[in-house]
């Protein structure tokens, strides 16, 4: 829902004339771990509200928290693919807020000692010029107890004042978080949207490579919190704004743009930006203010004396460092290089959130070519139309590598597989089960084939006789008159090579 | 262990009781009959108990004894009574910390603390009174009234735990449990002539204890007898995987030091600064008379000097309020306790605030106030930062010391009881009960307060102090049993004896 005045802004290439942007990410995750930060409380996602409880989370009085050695494990894992420096003894610190939905009044989380610091993550983007590679500093990692979860009721903003009443569920109170803060990214311009896009794009494959976290973001288990500020170039920072919880890949790259656009339009009206968070709203594309922040809230952080300090071995540092997995960006250049496709083209699959997908099926058995066309073309094509995630449709590696193989021995033509595909899109069943159903059938015979050549042939005499004459480009009109005629379902190319021997002309 | 039955079984100490109800001479339901009715008895002038859970207690004291007489393997301390300080969670018990803001909250679960006593089959009688979260010396900053003193009813019992010492003084109960932040278990039992143990930080669970200063705060044992407070402490101590404070390590043998009793060649260091100035005269003569006690005793007694604690009590009030003043945050009115000005048009923040404002007492709001500021950005460094290097140094002069000395003693509190109201205005002069007793808090090394005597000036109780390294409560016991065998073989008794009757 978002405010009824228009917010003005300039156009993007003009806002990216007069200013540099200048970016920095905060990404929370929720950890994948079987049990809360603090307590043994199970993690999973939609259960019934306030059945994953107990006194530590609840922050009931006498409580205590213990910390959960694998959210620890996974931060350091995490930091140490992220290249980062790992603390040998740090603490947890409290901040102090009053909120509903914190049991505690006070947030345990990691202030001015984070376990992992001083690492970067080198992303790319797709330019004119072909991909460039970024390389975004990261300032630290550190860990977290996730809030409960605040549901209001009435009033029209969705947020707590007008409401009238709200609810809050604790189950999400606890959930182990990891924050990812970038240094200040300089000197993107006007790819600064898509820079910000492609590191919260790694950083979530990376966590799934880790296995540190399956990062649904549909389920608001990542969300950043994304700053953007303005400057003539040369010129010193400005005043940001810290657009918070936005929660898709999309809306990241589009709130920047949001931002860059109408922040420009606020500078070159003379005015200040005011130092704020604010809202993203999915529906407009639009930010708008939130609570103010030109009077920071003082935290009162302190070291949190329920908890000892986490002091992770030099010696379990570097076992944990010598069981990474192989890296995204390493992952992908071995796998560009062993389909022997180009850097472009790899991009184009991570852009279309394809690359899993087309790894699978190649695994499955079908030729590279073959698997990058279906997924980034007709697949992409329909999930775009749907509104879905290319993972989410219901076709799957083994139904491609079936159709391929039917298409391979002459059983389906290319526009058959369409129809194929479609059937199974629409749960019509599997592949084999849709092409019986359809009777989705190759016509391979040559006396059939013959026969509808001969008519097309006699349909259109001029036609006929201009390839006679030599002009092979003509046959085209026949051949497709035959597939017509055939419904689709003959192999064009065959068509054709079957025309031109019955003309005697040659290609 | 014939002259039980015929004596007033609310006397006997808690070692006694156990003995005599393992030899089949009472039962655990006779030894809780009696007590429930001293309380029905006395407790009305007295006021050590919010809450007596007396259906419970009888019903826990009939299964103990049904196990016993089925042949069951009972603990030492078994069918012995015990008195909870209401800070303590305990399932389905209410639990206020003699606050306002948690009238009518029923924990869902039991402390650590509890469920080592349910273990220990003793039986937990009800909640004793304190001071509102344990932040007071005289118990007059309980919401629900103070407690008085046995000694003297026109007196305090000490604070936070007063109720816990006052129900032994009064003979409601054998045993009890306190909390010490800063002395809440060595003041009270200083003033009220009993012993009370503030064990080694992490050496007792913290699990269920609501927290006052979560880096100060420990559970330790309350009692009349050194060996009874040794038994109490040995069932409650121990690692607990559920506090990460909690040391793993096994706990100090406490009761056969308790036994031994002996400070022959023992080497015990008089604190320098503390005594002389501002210390009653009764009270230093007292003390006094002790060290000459463990002198003839054996022990060599040197004067060793701690610098640094004369800048405790300020680092104290720095360190404490900050944590509590975070602690106390969740006292909101949103989930449990006390809910005001929750009317239809109230804001979150509205009802947050009328809540603090209608639940917390004035002492309790003066501490989160002067918590809050000092873990205020700007003021963090030079408040709180500056506190936390005190108590390093506190820390160091302990380790420096030790390094001389087995132990160091000391007057537990500068003066006997003082009079109810007497300091209710002047919080700085209550601050000062416990000059003393606070440097072990910040160091998390562990001391005693056993009872010397009465003060030849009022004629009230005066504890003595020992202190001890991290992990050397057994020296604590050493040192408190001989001198405590001492005194009782000169006196006849023990000190509680001497208490007037109510």
């Amino acid at each position: 829902m978002s405010g009824s005045q228009t917010i003005s802004r300039i156009p993007f290439e003009q806002a990216l004339d007069a200013f540099e942007p200048v970016l920095g990410l905060e990404t929370h995750v929720e950890l994948g771990t079987a049990s809360k930060m603090f307590c043994g409380c199970p993690t999973e996602f939609g259960g019934a509200p306030n059945t994953q409880v107990c006194p530590v989370c609840l922050g009931l009085p006498g409580s205590l928290p213990v910390v959960n050695a694998m959210a620890v494990e996974s931060t350091i894992r995490m930091g140490l693919a992220l290249h980062c420096d790992i603390a040998s003894w740090c603490r947890f610190a409290r901040k102090n807020y009053f909120y509903p939905d914190m049991p505690k009044d006070y947030q345990i989380s990691q202030y001015d000692e984070p376990l992992c610091f001083d690492g970067y993550l080198d992303v790319v983007v797709a330019t004119d010029d072909g991909p460039r590679e970024f390389r975004v500093e990261i300032e630290r990692v550190h860990m977290e107890e996730d809030t409960g979860k605040l549901t209001h009721t009435g009033g029209d903003t969705g947020r707590i004042h007008g409401a009238d009443y709200s609810l809050v569920d604790y189950n999400r109170a606890g959930i182990p978080l990891i924050e990812i803060v970038t240094k200040p990214i300089v000197g993107a311009g006007a790819l600064a949207p898509m820079v910000a896009r492609a590191y919260v794009t790694e950083l979530r494959d990376l966590m799934r490579s880790l296995g540190v976290s399956d990062v649904r973001m549909d389920q608001g288990s990542l969300r950043c919190d994304v700053n953007v500020s303005l400057a003539p170039a040369g010129e010193p920072w400005g005043t940001r704004s810290e657009t918070k919880n936005v929660n898709s890949l999309r809306s990241v790259e589009r709130a920047v743009r949001f931002e860059i656009e109408r922040q420009a339009a606020v500078l070159s009206g003379g005015e200040r930006v005011v130092q704020e968070t604010r809202h993203f709203h999915e529906d407009t594309g639009e930010t708008t203010p939130g609570r103010s922040k030109e009077h920071a809230e003082d935290y009162r952080y302190f070291p949190e004396p329920d908890l000892v300090p986490v002091a992770p071995s030099e010696a379990w540092i570097e076992e944990l460092r010598a069981t990474l997995p192989e890296v995204p960006s390493a992952r992908r250049a071995r796998l560009r290089d062993e389909w022997g496709i180009s850097d472009l083209e790899m991009q184009t699959l991570v852009n279309a959130e394809a690359l899993e997908l087309v790894a699978a099926t190649i695994n499955a058995g079908v030729d590279q070519g073959a698997a990058r066309k279906w997924w980034t073309g007709e697949f992409t094509r329909i999930a775009n139309e749907q509104g879905v995630a290319l993972e989410d449709l219901a076709v799957t590696p083994a139904h491609i590598a079936r159709v391929e193989a039917l298409i391979a021995d002459g059983s389906l033509t290319d526009k058959l597989a369409r129809s194929v595909f479609e059937g199974v899109l629409a749960g019509e069943g599997d592949v084999d089960e849709v092409i019986s159903a359809r009777g989705l059938v190759v016509v391979g015979d040559d006396s059939t084939l013959m026969a509808a050549i001969e008519q097309a042939l006699a349909d259109q005499p001029d036609v006929a006789e201009k390839i006679r004459g030599g002009k092979v480009q003509a046959a085209g009109a026949i051949v497709g008159a035959v597939m017509k005629a055939t419904k689709g379902q003959a192999d064009a190319a065959k068509v054709r090579t079957l025309l031109l021997a019955h003309l005697g002309v040659e290609e | 262990m014939a002259p039980v039955m015929d004596s007033d079984l609310v006397r006997q100490s808690a070692a006694t009781l156990a003995a005599a109800m393992q030899a089949g001479e009472v039962t655990s339901v006779q030894v809780t009959e009696a007590c429930l009715a001293r309380i029905d008895t006395v407790d009305d002038k007295v006021h050590a108990f919010l809450h007596i859970d007396r259906e419970a207690a009888l019903a826990t004291a009939a299964d103990i004894d049904r196990r016993r007489a089925a042949g069951a393997d009972l603990g030492p301390l078994a069918g012995v009574p015990l008195a909870l300080k209401d800070v303590f969670t305990m399932r389905g018990v209410p639990t206020t910390c003699g606050s306002r803001i948690l009238e009518g909250w029923l924990p869902p679960y039991d402390s650590t603390v509890v469920e080592r006593l349910r273990k220990a089959d003793v039986v937990i009688l009800g909640k004793t009174n304190m001071d509102e979260f344990a932040m007071g010396s005289s118990t007059e900053h309980s919401a629900y009234g103070p407690t008085r003193n046995p000694w003297d009813l026109d007196r305090i019992p000490g604070g936070s735990g007063g109720g816990s010492s006052a129900s032994l003084a009064a003979f409601e109960a054998p045993l009890a449990m306190g909390t010490d932040t800063g002395g809440s278990i060595r003041q009270p039992a200083a003033v009220t002539g009993t012993v009370g143990v503030k064990p080694t930080y992490g050496g007792v669970s913290r699990y269920g204890l609501v927290a006052l200063a979560s880096s100060l705060d420990q559970a330790g044992p309350c009692a009349r007898t050194v060996l009874d407070a040794a038994l109490l402490h040995q069932a409650i101590a121990g690692h607990d995987p559920r506090d990460s404070t909690s040391i793993d390590a096994p706990v100090p043998d406490v009761v056969a030091a308790a036994r031994a009793g002996d400070v022959r060649g023992m080497r015990i260091g008089l604190v320098r600064e503390l005594g002389g100035e501002g210390y009653q005269q009764g009270v230093r003569q007292r003390f006094d008379e002790a060290v000459s006690v463990l002198t003839d005793l054996g022990a060599e007694v040197v004067e060793v000097s701690c610098p640094h604690f004369e800048y405790a009590l300020g680092a104290y009030y720095l360190i404490l309020p900050a944590e509590a003043s975070s602690n106390l945050a969740r006292f909101d009115g949103m989930r449990y306790g006390l809910r005001a000005g929750d009317h239809e048009d109230a804001s979150v923040e509205e009802v947050m605030s009328r809540t603090r404002e209608a639940g917390f007492g004035a002492e309790v709001k003066r501490r989160i106030m002067l918590g809050t500021y000092s873990l205020s950005s700007g003021y963090y460094d030079a408040y709180y930062g500056q506190a936390q290097k005190v108590r390093t140094l506190i820390a160091r002069d302990f380790t420096a010391a030790f390094e001389q000395v087995d132990v160091l003693i000391s007057p537990t509190t500068p003066t006997t009881a003082f009079k109810l109201g007497e300091k209710l205005d002047d919080p700085l002069a209550m601050y000062l009960n416990d000059i003393a007793t606070i440097p072990v808090n910040l160091a998390g090394n562990c001391a005693m307060s056993v009872p010397v005597g009465l003060s030849p000036d009022d004629g009230l109780p005066v504890g003595l102090q020992i202190m001890a390294p991290a992990l050397g409560d057994d020296r604590l016991y050493r040192v408190g049993s001989a001198l405590e065998s001492a005194l009782v073989d000169r006196w006849g008794h023990i000190l509680s004896e001497e208490v007037p009757s109510l």
